[in-house]
């Protein structure tokens, strides 16, 4: 019973990552660039949650929307000041080096306005848990909720990009951003909209985090940051099914490990994993084998 | 051609030396802030740092972000060794030469078994595995624990008592408590002389027969391998010397602190070396230089901003890069100051 709550946990936890993964993965797909700030992003979304909560009187719901908002004008802001004129520069490296810059930036403005010390984040998730087996095994509110909604994130993202024309723009414009501009597509509205939906989600995925492990500092969303992006290259950078499946992986590792192996050694195995599967695959879980042409 | 790139060398070299005298002149009289005195050693680690990451970021043309990573297992097995031979070893500039040696080997050992794997992966995936080396060998010792007593070493990944030691025991290296009580023989003169073997290494390298494949096999692989270049062996050639220098920045940076812990260098001390490579200019080496100096002086030069000192470097940065590297800046800049530039370009020729 014990693994089956240990796995739960996991499959919650993988949720969040994958929510997250699944923004590094569309911005890569279509910038070609690892966003580096967008673990920054989750935690002004979990912030802003958390001011609307304790200082405007906001229920749970208005809050995480209003959390989304923001993330997402932030993120909109973020490409077109930071990053656009960059994506076109001679070395890739340049936009990622920005990158680093606005996270820091994000990181310090926080620390400005909230300070240094630990918010105590309150859940926004209000109902009990569930007891199944005779109270063998309880699963909160939180799991259910975050599991909820990393398979709701999926559908919807996964309906837009197949079935509406802006899905499809995004689609042309990560496969080859000149021919998409011949077509008539708006390339810059595109590639701000992938933004705006990856920035949105990140808010989501904030409070999520935060409702299951509930403290907040201006550094809360780094680490994640870096798992989730960890998983969206296990499982193949750009792939959206991937980076879902990778999340979701790489969460369960993560408890699982934790339980059974070592607490402390925990991040070594995740990543050791990451390494062993790129090892086989190189190029990831679901990722496209691309072919070199001379 | 040939003349050119030695008097950019010998500007390397004169520019680096003089900086040393001046800055050491500055702390012997004593006209040195304590603040400025303090950070003269951290200059140095991050100088070698930086140059020796552009050998992969700038030369070979790789992408890693797990510096740090060999930085932190040449701090401890340098600081370990020093530790070791604390009372064997009395000369204190002895004692970190041979610790610099003990580091780099055991750096340029991970750097050649973590490199065989990783070579064969391209592009972004390269980055991720660096990173994901550098966060494990940052985890991993955090949780080693190594004491000496009358009956040898003893070595546990528990916890302090695990160790069994006899009560005459001393811990050597604790756990997430790292290492305290290295010998500070870390002294600028030191940081300096292994700037400039660093430069001499690194500059050579660049300017041999080895280092034109490097830059064959950066500009074009598929080209490299046709006309007969052995790709793995140079990729592994330059990722294993850059390993080794960061080795030996770790334990110069070890020598200079009173507690060494695992949790120092994590992937922020990697992104921040790649920011002076980046910032510096990819394969320039003085501008490695620079840059390291740079940015290591100027968040201490903005203190007086207390809280707003990483927000003002952070839009700082965000600014550089795109005044260096956005196109229609650099367009624009072309435009306005053209001629200027020219100019300068003409009389540097």
């Amino acid at each position: 019973m014990s693994f089956l709550s240990y796995l739960l946990n996991g499959i919650s936890l993988g949720s969040v990552y994958a929510i997250i993964a699944l923004g590094y993965t569309m911005v890569y797909g279509i910038a070609k660039m690892l966003n580096f700030a967008h673990g920054d992003v989750i935690m002004v979304g979990a912030y802003v949650a958390f001011t609307a909560i304790m200082s405007a009187g906001f229920s749970s719901l208005p809050a995480v929307l209003l959390a989304i908002l923001v993330c997402t004008v932030l993120g909109v802001v973020i490409e077109t000041i930071a990053y656009r004129p960059l994506l076109e520069a001679s070395s890739s490296l340049a936009v990622l080096i920005t990158a680093i810059g606005v996270s820091y930036f994000l990181q310090n403005v926080v620390l400005l306005i909230f300070g240094a010390n630990p918010k105590s984040f309150q859940s926004v998730v209000h109902f009990k848990g569930i007891s199944l087996a005779g109270g063998a095994l309880t699963i909160s509110g939180e799991t259910i909720v975050t599991i909820l909604c990393g398979i709701l994130v999926m559908v919807v993202l996964t309906t837009f990009i197949g079935h509406t024309k802006q899905g499809q723009a995004m689609l042309a414009v990560s496969e080859d951003k000149g021919a998409a501009q011949l077509m008539g597509i708006n390339v810059n509205g595109t590639i701000a909209l992938t933004f705006a939906i990856g920035s949105g989600l990140a808010a989501i995925a904030g409070v999520l985090l935060c409702s299951c492990y509930p403290v907040l500092t201006p550094y809360t969303g780094s680490m994640p940051g870096i798992k989730a992006f960890t998983a969206a290259v296990f499982g193949g950078i750009g792939s959206i099914p991937g980076a879902f499946l990778g999340g979701l992986i790489l969460g369960v590792i993560e408890i699982l490990a934790k339980a059974y192996i070592s607490s402390q050694l925990s991040d070594a195995i995740v990543f050791a994993v990451l390494i062993i599967v790129l090892l086989v695959k190189p190029t990831g879980l679901l990722g496209k084998k691309t072919r070199e042409k001379v | 051609m040939k003349k050119k790139k030695l008097r950019v060398n010998l500007l390397t070299y004169g520019i680096v030396t003089a900086a040393f005298i001046v800055m050491q002149s500055l702390a012997v009289t004593g006209s040195l802030s304590s603040l400025m005195k303090g950070l003269l050693v951290p200059i140095c680690v991050y100088i070698v740092l930086a140059v020796s990451l552009n050998l992969v970021v700038g030369i070979s043309g790789e992408l890693s972000l797990g510096h740090a990573g060999f930085m932190c297992v040449g701090a401890f097995s340098g600081a370990f060794f020093s530790k070791c031979m604390q009372d064997t070893i009395t000369s204190g500039g002895l004692r970190l030469f041979l610790a610099m040696l003990v580091g780099a080997l055991v750096a340029a050992f991970f750097g050649l078994i973590i490199g065989i794997p990783v070579l064969r992966l391209r592009g972004d995936y390269l980055a991720i595995v660096t990173l994901a080396f550098g966060e494990i060998i940052k985890n991993v010792i955090n949780v080693i624990y190594i004491g000496v007593d009358g009956d040898g070493f003893h070595f546990s990944m528990k916890d302090q008592f695990s160790l069994g030691m006899a009560p005459d025991g001393k811990v050597l290296i604790n756990g997430a408590q790292g290492i305290t009580g290295t010998p500070k023989d870390a002294t600028f003169l030191a940081g300096f002389i292994l700037i400039l073997v660093t430069l001499f290494i690194v500059l050579n390298l660049i300017d041999s027969r080895d280092g034109r494949a490097i830059m064959a096999i950066r500009d074009s692989r598929i080209a490299a391998e046709s006309i007969g270049i052995n790709v793995t062996r140079y990729k592994l050639m330059c990722f294993t010397i850059s390993a080794a220098l960061a080795g030996a920045a770790g334990t110069l940076y070890a020598h200079n602190l009173a507690t060494l812990t695992a949790s120092k260098f994590n992937f922020n001390t990697s992104i921040l070396v790649l920011v002076f490579v980046v910032l510096g200019g990819m394969g320039n080496i003085l501008g490695s230089v620079i840059a390291a100096t740079v940015l290591t002086v100027l968040p201490e030069m903005l203190r007086f901003l207390n809280n707003y000192r990483m927000l003002i470097y952070s839009i700082i940065l965000i600014a550089m890069m795109i005044y260096n590297w956005s196109p229609q800046v650099l367009e624009w800049r072309e435009r306005h100051f053209g001629r200027l530039l020219r100019r300068d370009r003409k009389e540097a020729e």
